[in-house]
């Protein structure tokens, strides 16, 4: 039995008075892993921001998802003066406040054990990413939208966020996510080429 | 999928003021910046308008009020700023908190670390410009009072003008006209203390002024962000 998280109908976006994309259909269930893929600036993260509920003003058409959502955009909302552990725990988004065995062992999964306590502004780009990241090992919501996950992770960063997106799915979530490498992500991978829904 | 409880929000806004008191307790140069101006314009005024007493405590409520609006000023153009920058504004908008709720844990910490601080150094710069000891309490309470006002109204402007570039000189236009009654307030209050009248009309319009912006502002503040926000 599956069921719709997300549910987009003739979407459409406009940024100022170009439409970027028309048309747009998809149907997330859960166990989905989908791919949002085409070239720069069609607007893969603005229909990512539009599926999360934060750019509602120039989206048109029917978008229906469940309420238990997990977005990651560019900016990490990471504070340098925190260390890691602080910033997931203290994080904007974070309806149930996790514990610091679960977040230890997040940040563990991401290959930052260690790195508990440091100050997150002493990290490498790779490793603020990766804190990031370690959202996802927290228990989180269902559909996570995710913003270009892979940048700036190295080829094991990349496999075990690969691995972790299998396990999600597995586990009845479902993730969207934007990338321009192709991922490793077995059949569950279904790619959206958002060139089809270029809009005039 | 479980709904959000009273219990959730209470245990969230905790957690976010934790975060922010922690902030601003690891960078003390925002909570320290405002204080020092604070000091630096009171030094500044005995030395410009010579050490009468009598003429420095006549001017004493003024001079206090506005440097005080001002320096609440300095933190409502820092409020939302890094936030916004860093993704924490979109993420706070994505809890399943109602962002008019999800915006009070920071100004709680702001006033804890401007308005509440403030207030309670003042009696040691109205000293400074000779001020009476014996209006301390209407000092401190109307201060205590109207940094909150201020703080609140600020962020309304500071939401509205965080997405844009230098926007302080729109803030400070936008929000000194709603600043101005409460400057009014304030130092009446101070006045009918020092001059032996009824203090309390003016405290009770500021109390009343805190009640009716606990309320209000941040809905104004939460739709500010939506604006800025693109929401």
């Amino acid at each position: 039995m599956t069921t719709s998280l997300l549910e987009a109908r003739d979407l459409s976006i406009h940024k100022g008075l170009r439409q970027l994309l028309k048309g747009v259909n998809l149907r997330v269930e859960s166990g989905d892993i989908w791919q949002l893929a085409g070239s720069n600036g069609i607007g893969k993260t603005s229909l990512l921001r539009s599926f999360a509920r934060l750019a509602s003003i120039e989206v048109y058409g029917d978008l229906s998802r469940c309420d238990d959502v997990l977005y990651s955009g560019h900016s990490a909302a990471l504070k340098g003066a925190l260390s890691p552990r602080q910033n997931l725990k203290y994080h904007p988004s974070g309806l149930c406040i996790p514990s610091d065995s679960e977040i230890d062992d997040a940040l563990a999964s991401v290959g930052l054990s260690g790195y508990e306590n440091a100050l997150t502004a002493r990290l490498s780009a790779g490793q603020k990413r990766r804190v990031a990241l370690a959202r996802l090992f927290l228990p989180t919501g269902r559909l996570w939208l995710l913003d270009e996950p892979f940048t700036a992770l190295d080829v094991a960063g990349v496999e075990v966020l690969e691995q972790r997106f299998k396990a999600h799915a597995h586990a009845g979530g479902a993730v969207v996510f934007t990338s321009h490498q192709s991922a490793d992500l077995g059949d569950r991978l279904n790619v959206l080429d958002l060139e089809q829904f270029r809009g005039e | 999928m479980s709904e959000t409880t009273d219990i959730d929000m209470l245990r969230y806004c905790r957690s976010q003021t934790g975060r922010h008191i922690m902030l601003l307790v690891r960078s003390p140069s925002e909570v320290i910046n405002p204080l020092l101006f604070f000091l630096l314009v009171i030094i500044l005024f005995p030395l410009g308008l010579g050490p009468d007493r009598e003429q420095l405590s006549v001017l004493a409520p003024g001079i206090l009020w506005v440097v005080a609006l001002l320096a609440n000023l300095m933190i409502c153009m820092r409020l939302f700023v890094d936030d916004f920058e860093d993704g924490s504004l979109e993420q706070l908008a994505m809890a399943r908190v109602p962002l008019a709720i999800a915006v009070l844990p920071q100004l709680v910490a702001s006033w804890l670390a401007s308005g509440l601080l403030l207030s309670l150094v003042s009696p040691l710069f109205g000293l400074m410009l000779g001020l009476s000891m014996d209006v301390t309490p209407v000092l401190v309470a109307s201060l205590l009072m109207g940094t909150a006002i201020m703080l609140l109204l600020g962020a309304v402007g500071s939401a509205l003008t965080v997405g844009v570039q230098r926007g302080g000189m729109l803030l400070a236009l936008l929000v000194l006209p709603l600043y101005v009654p409460v400057l009014i307030a304030g130092t009446r209050a101070l006045n009918e203390a020092l001059y032996g009248g009824d203090p309390y009309v003016a405290l009770a319009l500021l109390g009343a002024g805190v009640t009716g912006g606990l309320i209000l502002a941040p809905l104004a503040i939460a739709a500010g962000l939506r604006v800025s926000l693109e929401l």
